[in-house]
C-alpha cells in the first residue's frame, strides 16, 4: 500500500462514514424541509467519497471503488472516530456535523493547493459543498445554542459529548507527514489554529460553552475506532456480502 | 419546534436577468432556515440562480369574488393588445 492510497483512503472513509450517517435521518428528520435537507448533505458526502475512492482504486491497481467501500472490515477503515458516532437527537448530529464541517472547511481549502493535480481538483469540488454544510450546522448551532433553555441544552449536550472526538482531526501520522513533505498533504497541525478561532466564533453567537479539553479519544488514522462502526459497516455492506458483484 | 415554523411563499430565478417565478412554499423558524429549505427543496436539480423567500401573510391576494370587478373589464378592450400592427418581415420575439 502507498502512502498516497492510504492518504486518499482516509479521507474518503470520513465522508462515506458520515454519508452513511446523514443517510438515517432519511424520513426521521424534525420536519419534512429538514430532512431533506439532512439527506441532501449525505449524498454529498457520498459523491465526495465516490471521488477519492475511485482515485484510490486507480492507484491501488487492482481493487475496484465499490471493493473499497464495501469490502473492507472495521479495522481496515481509516475515517476520524468523530463521524462514526451515533446520529442521537438532533442537537448530536448539529455538534457533530459542525465541528467536522469547520475541519473540512478548512482541509479542503489547503488540499485545493496540492501538488497532486486529483487532489487538488477533489478537494476544489468538495469544498463548494463542504461551506454550505458548515454554513448549515452553524446556523442550526446558532438557532438552537441562543433559542429556548431546552434547544440550548441539548445542542450543549451536542457539544460536550462528541469534543473529546475532536483532538484527532489535528494528528499527524508518519504517512501524513510523508506525504504533506512531498508537497501533496495537509498540515493538520496547522489547522488547529483556524478551528480554534472558527469554533469559539460560532460558539459564543450561540451562547454556549467551549468545553475544557480533557480525554481526546484517538485511533481512526490506524484502525481502531469506536463500537460504533461495526453496526454502520454491517448495515452499509449487507448486500454486497450476502450477493457478492450484485448489480441493479 | 414544528408547532412555530411559519410558511414563507419561495420564488426562484432561473438564470440572470429573468424574473423570479413562484414555485411553492417552505416552512421555517426565520429568514436563514426559510432560505436554505428553499435552496433544498426547490434548486436541487439545478434550478435557480437567485432565491427569493417572502412570509407568506405578507402576500396580498385579490379574492376570487372580487374577480368580476377585477378582471372583466379588461375582456373587451382587445386594442389594448398590440395585435394590429404588421410585423416587419424577419423580426423575431416580439
Amino acid at each position: 500500500m502507498s502512502d498516497l492510497f492510504t492518504y486518499t483512503l482516509r479521507i474518503a472513509d470520513s465522508s462515506l462514514i458520515l454519508g452513511q450517517r446523514m443517510s438515517m435521518w432519511c424520513s426521521k428528520g424534525p420536519t419534512l424541509e429538514e430532512d431533506i435537507a439532512l439527506s441532501n448533505i449525505g449524498l454529498d458526502m457520498f459523491g465526495q467519497a465516490n471521488g477519492f475512492y475511485e482515485y484510490a482504486a486507480q492507484l491501488d491497481g487492482t481493487k475496484s471503488a465499490d471493493d473499497l467501500a464495501f469490502n473492507r472490515n472495521e479495522r481496515e477503515f481509516f475515517n476520524h472516530q468523530l463521524v462514526e458516532q451515533e446520529n442521537g437527537h438532533f442537537g448530536i448530529t448539529v455538534a457533530r456535523n459542525f465541528l467536522h464541517d469547520v475541519f473540512n472547511f478548512l482541509f479542503y481549502t489547503q488540499l485545493a493547493n496540492s501538488k497532486d493535480e486529483t487532489l487538488a481538483a477533489l478537494a476544489t469540488k468538495s469544498l463548494k459543498e463542504v461551506k454550505y454544510h458548515l454554513k448549515h450546522s452553524s446556523n442550526w448551532l446558532i438557532r438552537l445554542g441562543d433559542g429556548t433553555d431546552k434547544s440550548k441544552r441539548k445542542i450543549q449536550e451536542g457539544i460536550n459529548t462528541m469534543w473529546q472526538f475532536t483532538g484527532e482531526l489535528f494528528e499527524m501520522d508518519e504517512i501524513d507527514k510523508q506525504i504533506l513533505n512531498a508537497g501533496i498533504g495537509v498540515d493538520n497541525t496547522a489547522l488547529k489554529k483556524d478551528w480554534d478561532s472558527l469554533v469559539n466564533k460560532t460558539l459564543s453567537k450561540a451562547k454556549i460553552n467551549r468545553p475544557k479539553d480533557a480525554y481526546m479519544a484517538t485511533g481512526g488514522k490506524k484502525g481502531l475506532h469506536t463500537e460504533h462502526l461495526g453496526f454502520i459497516l454491517a448495515e452499509m455492506q449487507y448486500l454486497q456480502r450476502a450477493y457478492p458483484d450484485a448489480k441493479w | 419546534m414544528i408547532e412555530k415554523t411559519i410558511v414563507w411563499e419561495v420564488f426562484i430565478q432561473s438564470k440572470n436577468g429573468l424574473a423570479h417565478k413562484h414555485v411553492g412554499n417552505v416552512h421555517a423558524s426565520d429568514k436563514v432556515m426559510a432560505l436554505e429549505n428553499a435552496r433544498e427543496l426547490y434548486t436541487r436539480r439545478n434550478e435557480g440562480s437567485c432565491i427569493w423567500v417572502v412570509k407568506a401573510e405578507y402576500i396580498v391576494s385579490s379574492e376570487s369574488e372580487d374577480s368580476e370587478a377585477f378582471f372583466d373589464p379588461s375582456n373587451d378592450k382587445i386594442y389594448r393588445h398590440p395585435t394590429f400592427y404588421t410585423m416587419p418581415e424577419g423580426s423575431k420575439h416580439i
